[in-house]
């Protein structure tokens, strides 16, 4: 029995690489590689050096975005969750940029700052910082107020109170933004690695297509989604399961 | 030192939606010495929970005055509460670790956690306990500041009655080796009894003082059922008012 499950997730991947197999098959279409040649296509574009490097450049972007709206947004959300005329004020502003389309950001930062590296971060940040902000907010009004009371009545320090009460509870709402975040940034950037950058994912997603190269365009996908399967399974998981050791 | 004067007008809880507002506490004055043990006696939901938040700092929002002798920023504040209240993320160490913030004290948690017979689970996560253990975390955790103001909230509820008398015999051997201001809630009038200098009793809500009667069995005799049990009855006898709340 635990054998088969062991092998469940290994079996649909040969599943679906199966399908995907018969599929190109029977279409027999330039614009549906068989997974062969994108397999062959993949490890060209690994000894040329040249998907290493653009993936390169997109993680770097996506690493450096996704640190200042995780900083940014998580010092925003404690604040609003704690205070509630800052809340009352600012909720406005929060739903307003919730819904400004990623697409105009991405365009008004270009047209204001240019088309440099900053403009780029910059327009990743604003898009995913609201979300982030959302998300702390709500955890922040779960906080446990007897656990509160507790600290109060000991006089325990603020660092004390933030670091030892406050974050732990945060935990799971930390871990949220950052997986949603992780989806959300990346596909954000690509878009704007497409409109404005000489490099990056987006860049050559956008050359493949002028050239209808299909191959290239699911070799770069795949790379891209086993390197976010990667952070998820060497660094997310393992910090899911020290935070919540405690738990029976 | 920690002698404490309370001077409350009025502290009245505000409606919330259907609620109507709540007159909780009216005119109470009542003043507690430095050193001294007093328990406060009173019927369920009079608002002694609500005093003792009021003492702790906790709820600022009421009328009149409070003042906690020489209060410091270094003079420090131990308190039990009705529920343990430990953080479930850190280890019944960690936990009782956290309080001690300016002064790092291993050999009293180790004393403590030895008396209420913790010492195997001091590096265990609180979920795994019962709630009679947590409770005893929690008055460790208390002691474990060395206050010289310790409030405490029905402490010993839900404790077995062997642990709970173990527990007191404790929480009076602490207090005779380095005295401070003791103010106890309970609605247990022999406990109170036992372990008090002094008794407050106050009315169901709005809260006010009822009567303040000095405990005149010696210390050395708490342990005396009998001795408990007789002064009880006088006390009933002799202040029909109290039986009400009782």
């Amino acid at each position: 029995m635990n054998i088969v499950k062991s092998f469940l997730p290994v079996l649909s991947l040969l599943a679906l690489l199966l399908a995907w197999q018969s599929l190109a098959v029977f279409l027999n279409s330039s614009t549906f590689p068989r997974p062969v040649l994108v397999a062959e296509v993949f490890w060209r574009a690994c000894i040329s050096g040249e998907l290493p490097y653009h993936l390169g450049m997109t993680l770097l972007r996506l690493i450096v975005s996704f640190s200042i709206a995780m900083l940014l947004g998580c010092a925003m959300g404690i604040a609003l969750g704690r205070h509630k005329k800052l809340d009352a004020f600012f909720d406005n502003w929060l739903v307003i940029f919730l819904n400004v389309p990623a697409l105009v950001t991405i365009i008004l930062c270009y047209v204001w700052f240019g088309l440099v590296e900053s403009a780029a971060i910059l327009a990743v940040v604003v898009n995913k910082l609201p979300n982030v902000i959302v998300t702390i907010r709500e955890g922040t009004r779960a906080l446990d107020q007897d656990l509160m009371d507790m600290a109060r009545s000991y006089r325990l320090s603020k660092r004390k109170i933030l670091l030892e009460i406050i974050w732990p509870q945060l935990h799971p709402f930390v871990m949220g933004a950052t997986r949603s975040g992780l989806a959300l940034i990346w596909k954000i950037i690509l878009v704007v690695e497409l409109l404005g950058r000489s490099n990056g994912m987006g860049y050559q997603l956008h050359l493949f297509f002028q050239m209808f190269d299909v191959a290239s365009i699911l070799a770069y996908t795949l790379a891209f989604v086993g390197v976010i399967q990667l952070i998820e399974l060497l660094i997310l998981k393992p910090l899911d399961q020290h935070a919540l050791r405690w738990r029976r | 030192m920690s002698a404490i004067k309370i001077d409350i007008l009025n502290k009245i809880f505000p409606g919330v939606g259907e609620a109507t507002g709540h007159l909780a506490i009216e005119n109470l004055n009542l003043t507690i010495n430095s050193q001294e043990f007093v328990c406060l006696v009173g019927p369920s939901g009079c608002g002694k929970t609500t005093l003792l938040n009021i003492i702790a700092g906790l709820d600022t929002d009421f009328t009149g005055e409070i003042s906690v002798g020489r209060v410091t920023k270094q003079s420090k504040i131990g308190v039990v509460f009705q529920n343990p209240r430990l953080l479930a993320w850190r280890t019944v160490r960690q936990n009782i670790e956290l309080v001690q913030e300016r002064f790092q004290n291993a050999e009293l948690i180790d004393e403590l956690l030895d008396v209420m017979q913790l010492t195997a689970f001091q590096n265990v996560y609180p979920e795994r306990l019962s709630l009679g253990m947590s409770r005893r975390v929690a008055l460790i955790r208390a002691f474990a500041v060395n206050p010289d103001l310790l409030l405490m909230d029905e402490p010993f509820v839900s404790l077995d009655a062997p642990t709970a008398r173990q527990v007191r015999d404790l929480l009076l051997l602490l207090w005779k080796k380095r005295p401070h201001t003791v103010l106890f809630v309970t609605h247990d009038l022999r406990e109170a009894i036992a372990l008090a200098d002094r008794l407050v009793f106050l009315s169901a809500a709005p809260m006010g003082f009822v009567a303040d009667i000095k405990v005149s069995i010696p210390r050395t005799e708490r342990n005396n059922e009998q001795a408990i049990e007789d002064f009880r009855q006088q006390l009933i006898n002799e202040y029909p008012a109290i039986k009400q709340l009782i």
